[in-house]
This record gives structure tokens, sequence and C-alpha cells, in this order.
């Protein structure tokens, strides 16, 4: 039986019908057309599919999409303002920190949860705060990088 | 004709071609170019084309050609095959 | 290559610069399309069976009930695919390695496949296909597999390069041999004798994002494939050949790629999909599970090595020898022969031999990783250089210098080399302030160089004017790594028109000439090279409309920062004329300008590298940290240096992984234990620290721009150099890769005792 659900969804209202043992990863995904979410490994290893949920940083494929009643989700999607790119993602471009950038979804998420509770983390907290994300291509170097620059740019430093 | 001598190059051969050619570490040719030479082996060492088919690498002067069998083979520039290395 | 390689064109407009990659807003916004992220109306869920046993013969496989099924639309076993029995054994190899015919061979192999309306009905159907095993004796480890009275995988494997041919069948593929000189004679000239053995296991290049594809198979006969791949084109060709069908009717188009270094080289499931969509004549999309990605597609090579290295006291290196035994996996190829090639490529030694043993296992079919097999064998030679080094108290890096290979060396592999770059990188290693840095207590630095061959290939690129001047380039040649920055460069700088006014889109195969695949460290040297010959054409061109436009001869055109000039005091009133004024008028003076290049990027050269790394053992876990890494390669010249200093970084990060953690687990019951990243850890952030990069530009005299191929090399050295790192941190020296946690507890508790 179909579970329906009422959720907000980067701003906008949003209304589904999903299986009671759907992740909400296959909910955004494959219901939603949200694919910026990425599954890299389904066991919530890799933080492709990193979402906020109700303000913490979440791996879509361990949650049901039926459990998303009420909350408020914030995915990849609704990062930008517009046309307005986030810091964040600004900052990933300039620092060429992503190369495929099939875990950049997952990394702009996380590292967007990690400034908002942290915002002047040393290199060391930002290694542990991503470290739940796993990027095979860039070694990380640029990535700390870029969320250093964009941390530092947010501060009004 | 009178150049031609100065084209003869010794050939040098992988481990898994020797044996196709006798045993021998090379062979010689006056072959002008990398098509040249391919053929001329296919000609003269039944086996050798099953490996050209497979992919020989011809390294001129220690720099490697996989596919322009048009490359000259210079006078005096060393020949060697190789196999033909996947890369990832 | 009819290009002018004379560097005249340097300094250069835009190329070296860090420009925006053109992608990167699609990339960062979540809007660009991978594998998975596809749909078609009326898709299908494609799913795989695969075998759970490591060997085992299949009598039986009844589909009946999955058939039945409701919402299932198709059940595909090898009887639905072509028998390549009798053809050419790599094409058999390639299509049974996709879908088992008479054996598992590993656990993960596939033996059936369904397609649902749904994940759900999918899941169902695969539960309901009975298959009768007839379970075998297996091995995976490559020794045991070499030995006489081994399980066997195939009974048609007779032992190359022995003669005469062996009559009995076994696992050993292939002998081969490289080298030059004696040296047996060799090592009788040694001061020092140094002789260990060394293993490493199995590692998987672990890309993000797992295989996806959505197969369409029309009632006609055409198809669709959208696939992540590392070469389109390949798949094309490959899928056509292993299902019988025309290249022409299969258009792929490649998806964003999350990932290959070199996994996506080769097929897994795609022909597999285009069968399942045959059958249903329905779009089906096949997207695999982490753990398939890791039981069923391209690990790199386990081995086993023994290493002799001989030197004089003075350092002079007398007589090298290497025996390698790599496993390639259920299906024969030549993996070890390659770490056979590249083992000693770095040195100039006179008397050198190695010998490859290649065998196949109850294991995954390798497949190509990032140097392929390389980085295997340079970490038993470097870890021994170090040894010998210590042995007669030499410094490690003045001992590597002392027998660096050189223009005119006669490599190890046979030729003898032009100019190559393991010197420069070694120089400037010694003089890197990494060098010299203090270090902390339990904390040791080590270095280690590495080789590569670097290729190019078959590469196609159109370029072509709008009408407004603004450029759009196809390339045929997939962008892992940030290449369409690269080849955006090489088009502006040729134009001499700004960067953000050339668009590069990867093109689909039924839009541009056949291109290999991005592998080889070939991407970017060869599109760029092919990019630069197009857009000299289009140039051409132009002058040509320019002249028609003034009326004047076409010698009397030359093309400067963007614009045509007509030279000659007579035309001296004549403004120039952009890109744009010329292309306003192309209607008029002949059609669309463009320019074409179909070449073969032959002669990429060779590649060298030296890193330099400080590891920290801790005495009570035997964790080992890095604290500093150092990576230094040649590049010929970086067209976009943030895209090449990410290769650099990323190639040591995944050595890292691999020499430390990375490890694929075999149960005596020769099932994968670890198929998933928790117990498959590839390093994630706080594992490392960042990675310094020093870009060395030693132009290449084949490309236009002097460009090396820069993806591969940097994932040979940090095995050996992490080794030697260890040794010097905890004085205990690991003989086995991955340097685990307990193996290098085990280790310094021997040293104890």
């Amino acid at each position: 039986m179909a579970v329906l659900v009422k959720t907000t969804i980067n701003g906008d209202s949003v209304e589904y019908a999903c299986q009671p043992d759907e992740s909400l990863l296959d909910v955004l995904r494959n219901r939603l057309g949200l694919t910026g979410a990425k599954e890299g490994c389904g066991t919530g290893d890799c933080g492709a599919c990193s979402v906020i949920v109700d303000g913490r940083l979440t791996c879509s494929c361990l949650v049901l999409g039926a459990e998303m009643e009420g909350r408020t989700l914030e995915t990849i999607e609704g990062m930008a303002d517009g046309d307005k790119l986030h810091l964040l993602q600004q900052q990933f471009i300039d620092h060429a920190a992503l190369q495929c950038g099939i875990c950049t979804p997952g990394f702009l998420i996380a590292a967007k949860a990690l400034l908002e509770k942290n915002p002047d983390p040393t290199e060391e907290e930002i290694r542990f705060g991503l470290a739940g994300n796993l990027c095979r291509c860039t070694g990380y170097d640029k990535i700390v990088r870029a969320v250093q620059a964009a941390a530092k740019e947010m501060r009004g430093a | 004709m009178s150049n031609v001598s100065t084209h003869i190059h010794t050939v040098h051969l992988w481990g898994a071609l020797r044996p196709l050619v006798g045993g021998k570490e090379s062979v010689t040719s006056s072959a002008r170019t990398i098509r040249e030479l391919f053929r001329f082996l296919a000609e003269n060492y039944p086996g050798v084309e099953a490996h050209i088919r497979r992919g020989v690498a011809v390294s001129i002067d220690g720099r490697i050609y996989r596919d322009q069998w048009d490359t000259e083979l210079p006078a005096g520039a060393e020949i060697y095959l190789m196999p033909r290395i996947p890369g990832g | 290559m009819p290009l002018d390689t004379s560097l005249v064109r340097k300094p250069f407009k835009v190329i070296g610069t860090r420009v925006r990659r053109p992608d990167g807003i699609d990339k960062v916004t979540g809007r660009a399309k991978y594998g998975a992220d596809a749909f078609a109306p009326g898709q299908l869920v494609g799913l795989v069976l695969r075998s759970p046993h490591a060997h085992a013969r299949i009598k039986k496989i009844d589909t009946s009930k999955a058939e039945k099924l409701p919402g299932v639309k198709a059940v595909v076993t090898a009887a639905d695919l072509p028998d390549l029995t009798a053809g050419d054994r790599g094409l058999r190899d390639t299509l049974e390695n996709c879908m088992a015919r008479t054996k598992a061979l590993y656990d993960g192999h596939a033996v059936a496949a369904v397609a649902a309306v749904d994940m759900h009905t999918a899941k169902q159907a695969l539960k309901l296909i009975k298959v009768d095993y007839q379970v075998l004796p297996h091995v995976t480890d490559p020794d045991e597999a070499l030995k006489p009275n081994a399980p066997l995988l195939h009974d048609d494997i007779f032992t190359e390069g022995i003669e005469p041919k062996p009559v009995k069948p076994s696992n050993f593929i292939k002998i081969a041999e490289y080298g030059h000189g004696d040296v047996e004679a060799g090592f009788k000239e040694a001061d020092v004798i140094i002789e260990k053995s060394y293993k490493t296991e199995q590692t998987h290049q672990g890309y993000i994002e797992p295989h996806a594809c959505l197969a369409s198979v029309s009632p006609d006969g055409t198809a669709e494939l959208w696939v992540t791949t590392q070469g389109p084109f390949v798949y094309r060709n490959t899928c056509a050949a292993l299902l019988g069908m025309d290249i022409n009717k299969l258009r792929v188009t490649s998806s964003e790629i999350g990932g290959g270094f070199g996994g996506k080289t080769h097929v897994w499931a795609e022909p597999v999909a285009l069968a399942l969509s045959r059958k249903a004549n329905r779009p089906v999309k096949v997207v695999m599970t982490r753990d398939e990605v890791f039981r069923a597609t391209g690990p790199t090579s386990s081995a086993s090595m023994d290493i002799k290295i001989g030197a004089r006291k003075d350092g002079t290196v007398t007589a090298a020898f290497a025996e390698l035994r790599y496993q390639n996996g259920a299906f024969p190829f030549t993996w070890a022969e390659f770490g056979a090639m590249t083992a000693w490529a770095c040195y100039d030694f006179k008397n050198v031999k190695s010998v490859s043993k290649d065998v196949v296992v109850n294991r995954p079919k390798c497949a190509a990783y990032r140097a392929p097999s390389a980085p295997i064998a340079a970490f038993a030679v470097e870890s021994t250089m170090d040894q010998v080094a210590q042995a007669i108290g030499m410094d490690p890096i003045e001992f590597r210098i002392k027998n660096a290979a050189k223009e005119g060396t006669k490599s190890s592999y046979g030729p003898v080399y032009g100019p190559i770059g393991i010197g420069p990188t070694l120089e400037a290693a010694k003089n890197h302030p990494h060098m010299k840095a203090p270090l902390g207590p339990n904390q040791g630095r080590g270095m280690a160089c590495g080789f590569w061959f670097n290729f190019g290939g078959q590469t196609c690129v159109d370029v072509n004017v709008t009408p407004d001047g603004s450029v759009t380039v196809a390339v045929g040649t997939v962008d892992v790594g940030g290449s369409r920055a690269s080849l955006a460069l090489a088009v502006a700088e040729e134009l001499g028109v700004p960067y953000d006014q050339v668009r590069v889109i990867v093109a689909d195969t039924s839009s541009l000439g056949h291109n290999d695949m991005t592998d080889g460290s070939r991407g970017t040297f060869s599109s760029s090279m092919a990019a630069v010959d197009a857009t000299r054409k289009a140039v051409q061109t132009l002058r040509e409309r320019a002249a028609k436009i003034w009326e004047i001869p076409v010698d009397e055109v030359e093309w400067m920062d963007g614009h045509a000039h007509a030279v000659g005091e007579k035309h001296g009133n004549k403004a120039p004329l952009s890109v744009k004024e010329i292309s306003a008028q192309a209607a008029n003076t002949g059609g669309p300008i463009a320019g074409h290049s179909e070449i073969v990027a032959d002669g990429a050269g060779v590649s060298f590298a030296t890193h330099i790394c400080d590891a920290e053992v801790d005495p009570e876990t035997g964790r080992t940290t890095i604290k500093r890494y150092t990576v230094i390669q040649d590049a010929g010249k970086a067209m976009h240096p943030s895209y090449v200093e990410g290769q650099y970084q990323g190639g040591a990060a995944q050595g890292i992984g691999w020499a430390l953690n990375e490890e694929y687990v075999y149960g005596k019951d020769g099932r994968l234990q670890n198929p998933g990243f928790l117990d498959y850890r590839i390093p994630v952030c706080s594992d490392l620290p960042m990675i310094d990069t020093q870009i060395l530009e030693i132009p290449n005299p084949n490309h236009p721009y002097g460009v090396r191929g820069v993806g591969e090399t940097s994932i040979v050295p940090p095995l050996g150099a992490i080794a030697n790192a260890i040794s010097n941190a905890a004085g205990v020296r690991l003989n086995h890769i991955p340097m685990s946690p307990p193996r290098v507890l085990k280790a310094l508790k021997a040293k104890k005792k």
C-alpha cells in the first residue's frame, strides 16, 4: 500500500505517494525527478545522496520516503538562489574542486551543513566534517581549499 | 635502388615473437614504414600476423607508435616491437 | 602528424590559465546527467542474477516461473545471446563475462537477467529463477592457481611462451620475459644483493558512480544506449559485435561520467541491457548496486613477486631481476606482462630481467586501473631499491639519481630512450623543501619513482563557427577530469578568441567519427592535438572568406588575435575582420565555416614521476597516517594547471588507499567478504593531508603545445613511497600491500621479539 506524504522541499510544498519500503533517495530521484542526489553505495558510506532534513545532514538512502511527512528538506537543486550560486558552489568551481563531479552535490550539502554549525572551521574540522563523503578523483585537497575559501567569504572576512 | 642498403634495419622483437622467427632476438628488414614492416613480417614469419592483429606497437628511437602504420622508419633508427598496452 | 610542432606560438595567451570549467555550474547544481539520471518513456527496470559460487557448472536455468510473474517483460540468459564459442577468444570472453554460458567463474558472475515494470517486480523475478549449479572447487590466489593440481578454470588455456606448447591445460596463461644483459654475471659483480618477496592485494578503481545505462532497442533493429563510459565509440563497437548488430544502428551517448580510472573501458551489463530491451521491446535501465560493482566489475590484479637487486658499494646496480605473478581474474589477459615491462623502466641497468606469469583465478575479470599493472611492480622494485641503498649506506635519492634512465639508456622493456623526464623529477625531489622539513616522533620519510606508457590513438574533433561568431566544438573523448576546459582553451588559443566564446560538447557516436577511449592518459593529449588541427583548418577557411569579402588574394590575409588582417601597403586602409564579422557573411562566401580533424595521435611519449611521503606510524595500533605528500611529474605543458594538479593529487590519493587500506577479502568459500565502501575502505577526507604538486614542463616534441598525458603515472609511486616511509618511521619493512594496521602491528610485534 502506498503512503501519501506531504513535505517541503527547497521551500516548495510537495506531495507524493511512495511504497513504505522506498528510500527517500529513490523517491527524490525516481518520483520527483530530483536526480542531483546520487546513489554511490546505498548503504550510507559514500554521502553522494546527502540532503538536509530539518537542518540535519542526512544520507537520503538511509531514510524512508514515508518518514518525510511534515518535514523540511533541502537538496542540491535548491542550493543556488535562482541564477546566483551559493558561495560554496562558486568556490568549488573556482578552486577546481571537482573532476567527475558525481560526489559534488553531496559534498556541497555536507559542507553547507558543516558551515551552518561551524562558520570558522579549522582544516582538521573541515576534513572530519566531510569524512562521510567519498571522492575518488581529487584527493580532497581542492575540496578542502574551496570550503576554506567559502567559509572565509561567508564570514565576510 | 642505390639507397636501399641504408634502409636495412635491425628489428628487435619482444619475447613472444622470438619463437616465431626461429628463436632470434631480432630480424633485419628494409621496410620504410610500419606498414611495410608488418607486411614483411607476416609474409616471412607465419604466426606473427596473429600478433599484429591482436596489437603490436612499434618503438622508433624510443617513441612508441601504436596505430599510424604510415609512420616512417628513418634510416638508422632503432626499431623495437612491443605488445600493445592498455590504459586506465 | 602534419601539425606545426615547433612551439613558435609560445608564449600562450590562454593556454595555461585556470579558467572555470564549462560543466561546472551543471555539476554544482545537480543538473549534470550521469548514467543513472536518464529516463525514457515506458522504461523497465533491469536486474542481473549473479552466481553466489566462486566456481560452478551451470547445469540448468529454469526461468519459467519468473517469466510468468505479472510485470516481467523479459528474461535473458546466455541462451538469448550469440554463441561465440567458435569465434575470437577475446570477444567470446567479453560476452561470457557479461553472462556466464556453461560455468560461473567467480562470485558475482552474471547468470541471468530480467526486465520488469518496477524494482519490486524485478527483484521478485530474480528470486523465481532457478539455477541448478554443480559447485566446483575454486582458487583465488595466484600462487595457488599455478600449482599443478589447482582447480582448473578453462580447459583451453595452454601456457603461452613455453616451447614446446604444453599439452595439458592449466590456469597459467602466459610466461613472458623482458630485459637485457646477463643478470647472473651481474649478480656476481655485486657487493650487496637484496632478494625479497612481495604481495599486493586486489583493489578496485572505486569510482563513486556505479555502472548504469539505459538501452532502447527498436523493432527495426536500431538502438540507443545512454551509458556512463570512458569510451562510447568502443562500447558501441563492442556491443554491436557481441550482439550481432550493424554498428551504425547503435547510437551510444555517453552520460557525464562519475569516475572510471579504467573500469569503464570494458563493457559489463551494457550488452545485457541491450539484449533485455531487444527482447522486451521496451527501454531498459540497468543500474548496478555497489555490491555488484565490487563483485562483478574490473578490479586490478593481486600479485606475488620476487625481486633481486645487486649493487656495488659505489651505488652502481650490477643486476636486477623480477618475477611477477599476477592474477587476471577469471578470464585470460596479460596483466603481469605489463608489470614486467614497466617494473625497471625508471632505471639504467646493465643487466636486467623480468619474468611475468599471468594466471586465471576465480575472481572477477581484471580491468585496467590507472597505469594498469605498474603500481604493483613499482611497489616491489622501489621497496627493494631503498633496501639496497640502505645496505650500501647511500641516500635513496642519490642512489636513484645514480641509476636513473636518461636519453640513450636502453630501457628494460627494450627500446633506447629518447629525451625523458625521470632525471628532472628526481633532481626536483632532491631540491624540494619537503626533503629538508623536520620530522616528528614515529615519523619517517620515503620516496619512490614511477613510470607509465602514455598513448594517443584515434581522435576526431569538429569545430564549427556559428553565425554570430561563437564556436561550438564536438569531441569524442569523454571528459573525466575537466578536459572540456582544456580543449576550449586550445580552440580559443588558435582562433584568438576569448575562452568563453568556445563551447565544447562530447558528441554521441552518430555525430562524429570513431574515437578511442579516454584511457592511457590520452584524453587531453590527443583531443587537444585534434582540436588544434581542426581549428587551424577553420582559421584557414576564415582567411579565405575574409579574402573573398575584401576581394583580395588569400595569401594577403593573415590571422592574428582573432581577426583577419589584410597585409601589405595597398590594404592598409582595411579594418581587420573579426570572427563574428566573417561568419555573419558565411552564407554568401561559401557556406558554413568549420574545421574537422580525424587523426591518430601517435607518439605520446613515456611518463615519469617521483613522489615524496612523510608517514607517521602509531606504535600502539599500527595505523599509518600520511602527514605530508608531494608529487613531482612532467606534464609537457599544463594546459589547465588546476586539472593537471587534480590528476596528480587524485592518483596519489588512490595510491595511498591502495597502500594502506584497500583490499579484496575472499572467504574460504571463494566469496568476496567486503563488497561495500564500509569494509572496502577508500581514503576519506580526514585520512589525507594536502597533496603538494610540482608540475615540470618539459615540452613533448610530438604535440603542438608540448602536452603530455598526465592521468595515470601519479598512481605508480605511492605504494613504494609509503612502504619506504613506514620503514623509516617504524623500522619495519612491510612486504605485503595493503599495509593495514593489523599487518603493521604484527610487524612491530615481530620486531620487538
